[in-house]
């Protein structure tokens, strides 16, 4: 039941989190789920990967501060109010979540990860010359 | 000048009262302190060989860590009953060095922060504002005292709260300013923010020291308040402040020769180097009871002049302003900053010796100071907010124990640069040259 997710120290510096997940890809491992806590100095990014050992490895043996976490994956159903009933449920259970974040979905075939961008027009302008699709608001809210 | 028979004692009378001075005083530590006579019998010499002021060169020096073994009182020669105050200043172990005063020590201590003064032109007309701390640091008190001794109206500001500083220096008419010359900066700084013109105050001195600085931020100082910048030095172990000051011809500082004889000395060999030569500069304070201080490395580089006599008449030679430290001690906002006490702090906290890096920069007119922190598997945690507590923690213990507020940069393993055998453990990016 226990999942168990591998969290890895960032400084907030340009390239970090590339050199990280470049690592992860050569080795690879797969990324099922993903998540970043960032503060102005550093971040702690929190994945959940097909083949922990492995990951662990690859990371370690790069020189990167590591640990593992166990965590659980809850099913939550998918209609409104769906992920606030298990809220309500664990804070009348007198749970605390230290922190939550949304698995990676599927919208048809292809994966959608969600971005924020201190200048977003620039990042859109970036993406469409690289051939990137980006969602229509529309598609997002009814996936 | 306030002791004109001292200041301008002709050189040949104070060579004889520096001899006999120094025959005293190696009496007495040789007598009172088991750590001096051990060392000078060491050395096979003995007080009735000390009989000129060149016989200073047969004694052995002593240093910083002397201060340590005997911590606290070993190096005191007096009865307890005869100490009236107790000074101390950080150590490179988190001990600080511990210094006595007799009611002479003070006295004498008093007299040369007034002649440190006096040496800008105050007088018992003056308002000299002391924006150096007042504790344990030698800074507040040792001006307090010499303004005292001056007549002049004494302002105990301490330091910090700059905007009561610019307020109360407007209305009582201040003439003489004491503190760090990064905070005369910061002083300009705010008053300018206030709408305070500091040119139409009636300053006309400051006695600016207790950190490294230069010839460029004398000139700022001068373009932003209606003084005359003087540099003072001194430090607790000789006493404090107003060991050597500058006198208004600003060409070095006279050294307060009665009291304290200067040597330049070769810091790898120990050989004495003739004036005009850099070195380091070691004191002996010829007239202290409490605590003898008999050839003090104090670890500061700088030359004693031999440009010929002050045109101002005072006979006590000129060192140069400092040129710089033969150990890694910083100096941050006048406190005094040793990398091994930032790893003190970092081993106690997690037990383990984390790579570190202390980056020390001047931004506007005060001195910052980042660590860099790197986060190893036993530090690291998988929540933000004990990442945040323990950055915390690590910023309240430096804090604690030095004094200092630093910002603490928590870095992934491996980014702190090392060199082969010793890693890089400070970046000091003010530029003092």
């Amino acid at each position: 039941m226990k999942v168990r997710q591998i969290s890895i120290f960032l400084e907030n510096r340009s390239g970090r989190l590339a050199s990280v997940l470049k690592e992860v890809g050569r080795a690879g491992v797969n990324i099922r789920a993903l998540s970043l806590a960032d503060t102005s100095d550093f971040g702690i990014l929190r994945l959940i990967v097909d083949n922990v050992d492995k990951c662990m490895k690859v990371l370690k043996d790069s020189g990167h501060t590591v640990s593992v976490t166990e965590v659980l994956a809850v099913e939550v159903p998918d209609h409104p109010g769906g992920l606030a009933g298990i809220l309500d449920a664990l804070s009348e259970a007198g749970l605390n979540v230290e922190y939550m974040y949304a698995f990676v979905c599927r919208a048809t075939e292809k994966a959608v990860v969600v971005f924020r961008f201190e200048d977003v027009n620039a990042a859109i302008a970036a993406l469409k010359k690289s051939g990137i699709s980006i969602l229509p608001a529309e598609v997002v809210y009814s996936l | 000048m306030f002791n004109p028979q001292a200041e301008a004692m002709p050189v040949g009378e104070l060579r004889k009262l520096q001899g006999r001075r120094l025959h005293d005083l190696a009496k007495r530590a040789y007598d009172h302190v088991p750590s001096y006579r051990a060392r000078m019998q060491e050395k096979g010499v003995r007080p009735e060989d000390v009989r000129h002021i060149e016989d200073v060169a047969k004694l052995p020096f002593i240093t910083k860590t002397d201060f340590r073994d005997q911590y606290p009182f070993g190096m005191f020669a007096v009865p307890h009953q005869e100490i009236i105050r107790i000074h101390a200043s950080s150590g490179t172990t988190g001990k600080p060095t511990v210094v006595g005063y007799t009611r002479n020590d003070i006295d004498n201590w008093a007299e040369c922060a007034a002649r440190s003064l006096a040496c800008g032109g105050a007088t018992a007309a003056d308002t000299v504002q002391i924006a150096y701390g007042y504790g344990l640091f030698t800074g507040g008190l040792g001006m307090h005292y010499g303004a005292e001794r001056l007549g002049a109206a004494a302002l105990p500001m301490s330091s910090g709260n700059t905007e009561k500083q610019i307020m109360l220096m407007k209305d009582f008419g201040v003439t003489v300013l004491c503190c760090t010359p990064s905070y005369a900066l910061q002083i300009a700084e705010v008053a300018a923010q206030m709408g305070v013109d500091l040119m139409k105050l009636p300053l006309k001195s400051g006695n600016f020291g207790a950190e490294p600085w230069t010839e460029a931020m004398r000139k700022r100082i001068e373009e932003l308040l209606p003084l005359k910048a003087l540099d003072i030095y001194g430090m607790s172990e000789l006493a404090g402040p107003g060991v050597a000051n500058e006198c208004l011809e600003q060409n070095g500082l006279h050294v307060f020769e009665d009291h304290f004889y200067p040597e330049i000395i070769d810091p790898a060999t120990g050989e004495p180097l003739p004036d005009g030569q850099k070195g380091e500069l070691v004191f002996t304070c010829l007239t202290k009871e409490a605590v003898p201080l008999i050839r003090y490395r104090t670890r500061d580089i700088t030359m004693i002049l031999d440009d010929g006599p002050c045109a101002c008449g005072r006979t006590g030679r000129r060192i140069r302003r400092l040129m710089g430290r033969t150990d890694d001690m910083l100096i941050i906002r006048g406190v005094n900053v040793f990398p091994s006490q930032v790893e003190d702090v970092l081993v106690r906290i997690e037990g383990v010796h984390p790579q570190y890096l202390i980056i020390v920069d001047r931004q506007g007119n005060l001195d910052t100071m980042e660590i860099k922190v790197e986060v190893t598997d036993s530090l690291f945690s998988d929540e933000v907010r004990k990442l945040e507590a323990l950055r915390d923690k690590i910023h309240h213990q430096i804090k604690a124990m030095l004094n200092v507020n630093a910002k603490i940069t928590l870095v992934e393993p491996k980014t702190i640069e090392r060199t082969l055998g010793k890693a890089k453990r400070v970046q000091d990016l003010r530029k003092l040259t």
